[in-house]
């Protein structure tokens, strides 16, 4: 399978690469890790006039922890990275257990998470762990730079609020206000299939209590699903059993999943349920051996 | 060098075929070629270069029979651009063997019956290089987590395993 006809660039600076875009119009994409709009434009499903490759822009394959512990990814940071990441391990629970699951080791080499949110799959994994930590895109074009929260840039599947000449530079998660955990749990038939069900939760507690609480859903919607309510369950109090199931039941509730494939959506629910539960229950007796 | 394109009748006529000159080496020769920016990276191995050893299988990024490594990093060359690969090193199944004798890896899955079919071969032995460049010493969960992008449908992978790491000990004894 060919792709349609395309221009190339590859620009060597972040100005030189938005004045392409710029000039380039509403038919010009960018590449980056290039493992999920490859494939669009193989399919034909994207059909760009002009390719903008930032590979070789310096700068943006990074991740790190500002001072006050803002974690930042810049837009060439790849899977991989994330996956041997000891920051991620040591402070990010949440993105240490999803990193593994992208894809497969391959994929993970060239993809990048920023282009994971860009790409906007209902199915895509990193999605449910930003909406779970609150995170944002920051988005940079000729007018300078603008914060986006990630449920604001989403607007639909495969679809983002990004300008024609703007680029995604880079992902922001807050820092903690206190002390995280969670994780993420992914049902796949197969290494690099995409979720059945994909559950990220996150948790930040001082002492017993839970000051703020995330829980996002891949796979179980026409969109990446941000369990609010479920979240909300958890947050005032210690974790216990009681609350967890409370969460477990509202975040259920908030799935939409078809039945499809790969399972039956009554199926796809209750693995919703299974999987807050697991991980909720797991953080819970770490923290309580620590 | 010249691409033959199927013509499906979807292309602007007499539209200008954009072309780029891009420098890159192949199994550590330096190569120029000029591509079009829509060549996948696997075309030009295959039919620019005329290295069949990488297999094109599933074309949607899944099976990893067109692993190739891209500067020492396993990579799908269905889902790269062969104009990515400019200013890069591209490492094939080709490029594994000396000129007399098997790599270890070649040699690790005929010992160990680590292929039927053989069309996955080449994309396992490149990830698995990759793997054995990072980590001389895999347990059998490392090498089943590297190839874990590669599908085969013949062995039903223990023999690959197998093979995998009886390469790693030999390389190992070979220090």
């Amino acid at each position: 399978m060919y792709p349609s006809r395309f221009n190339y660039e590859a620009p060597r600076s972040l100005a030189e690469a938005i004045a392409l875009l710029h000039d380039g119009g509403d038919y010009a994409k960018v590449l980056a890790g290039g493992q999920s709009l490859v494939p669009l434009m193989k399919l034909r499903f994207a059909s760009p006039d002009l390719i903008v490759d930032i590979n070789n822009v310096p700068g943006l394959d990074y991740h790190r922890a500002d001072p006050d512990g803002t974690l930042r990814i810049g837009a060439l940071c790849r899977h991989a990275e994330l996956e041997r990441s000891d920051l991620l391990k040591s402070t990010q629970p949440t993105m240490a257990a999803a990193a593994p699951l992208i894809a497969d080791p391959i994929v993970r080499t060239r993809g990048t998470l920023v282009g994971s949110l860009c790409h906007a799959d209902p199915q895509g994994d990193w999605a449910s762990v930003v909406t779970a930590l609150g995170g944002s895109v920051v988005a940079q074009g000729p007018a300078g730079r603008r914060t986006i929260p990630l449920a604001a840039f989403v607007t639909g599947p495969f679809e983002n609020v990004l300008e024609p000449d703007e680029i995604a530079v880079e992902a922001v998660i807050p820092a903690a206000q206190g002390t995280r955990s969670g994780g993420y749990l992914k049902l796949e038939r197969r290494v690099g299939d995409f979720a059945t069900v994909g559950v990220a939760v996150a948790v930040e507690t001082k002492g017993e209590t839970v000051t703020r609480a995330g829980i996002g859903l891949t796979g179980v919607g026409g969109s990446t699903i941000a369990a609010t309510e479920a979240a909300q369950a958890l947050t005032g109090q210690p974790l216990t059993a009681e609350s967890i199931g409370r969460a477990a039941d509202l975040a259920a509730a908030a799935a939409r999943p078809r039945t499809d494939h790969r399972g039956s959506a009554d199926y796809k629910r209750h693995m919703v349920r299974t999987f807050v539960v697991r991980i909720l229950s797991r953080g819970a007796v770490e923290e309580r051996a620590a | 060098m010249t691409v033959v394109y199927e013509d499906h009748g979807d292309e602007a006529a007499g539209a200008e075929v954009p072309m780029r000159r891009i420098k890159f080496s192949i199994n550590g020769q330096k190569k120029i070629a000029e591509v079009e920016p829509r060549l996948l990276l696997a075309h030009l191995i295959r039919r620019g270069l005329g290295l069949t050893g990488t297999h094109m299988g599933c074309d949607t990024t899944n099976c990893g029979a067109c692993t190739v490594l891209v500067d020492g990093q396993p990579a799908k060359s269905c889902t790269m651009l062969a104009v990515q690969a400019d200013g890069h090193e591209i490492s094939t199944v080709e490029g594994l063997a000396g000129a007399a004798e098997l790599h270890p890896l070649q040699e690790g899955f005929r010992e160990e019956h680590g292929l039927q079919c053989g069309f996955c071969t080449p994309g396992m032995m490149m990830a698995a290089k990759a793997l054995l460049d990072e980590n001389p010493d895999p347990t059998e969960e490392d090498v089943r987590w590297a190839l874990s992008g590669n599908l085969c449908r013949c062995t039903g992978y223990q023999n690959i395993v197998k093979s995998v790491l009886w390469a790693a000990d030999k390389l190992r004894a070979e220090g």
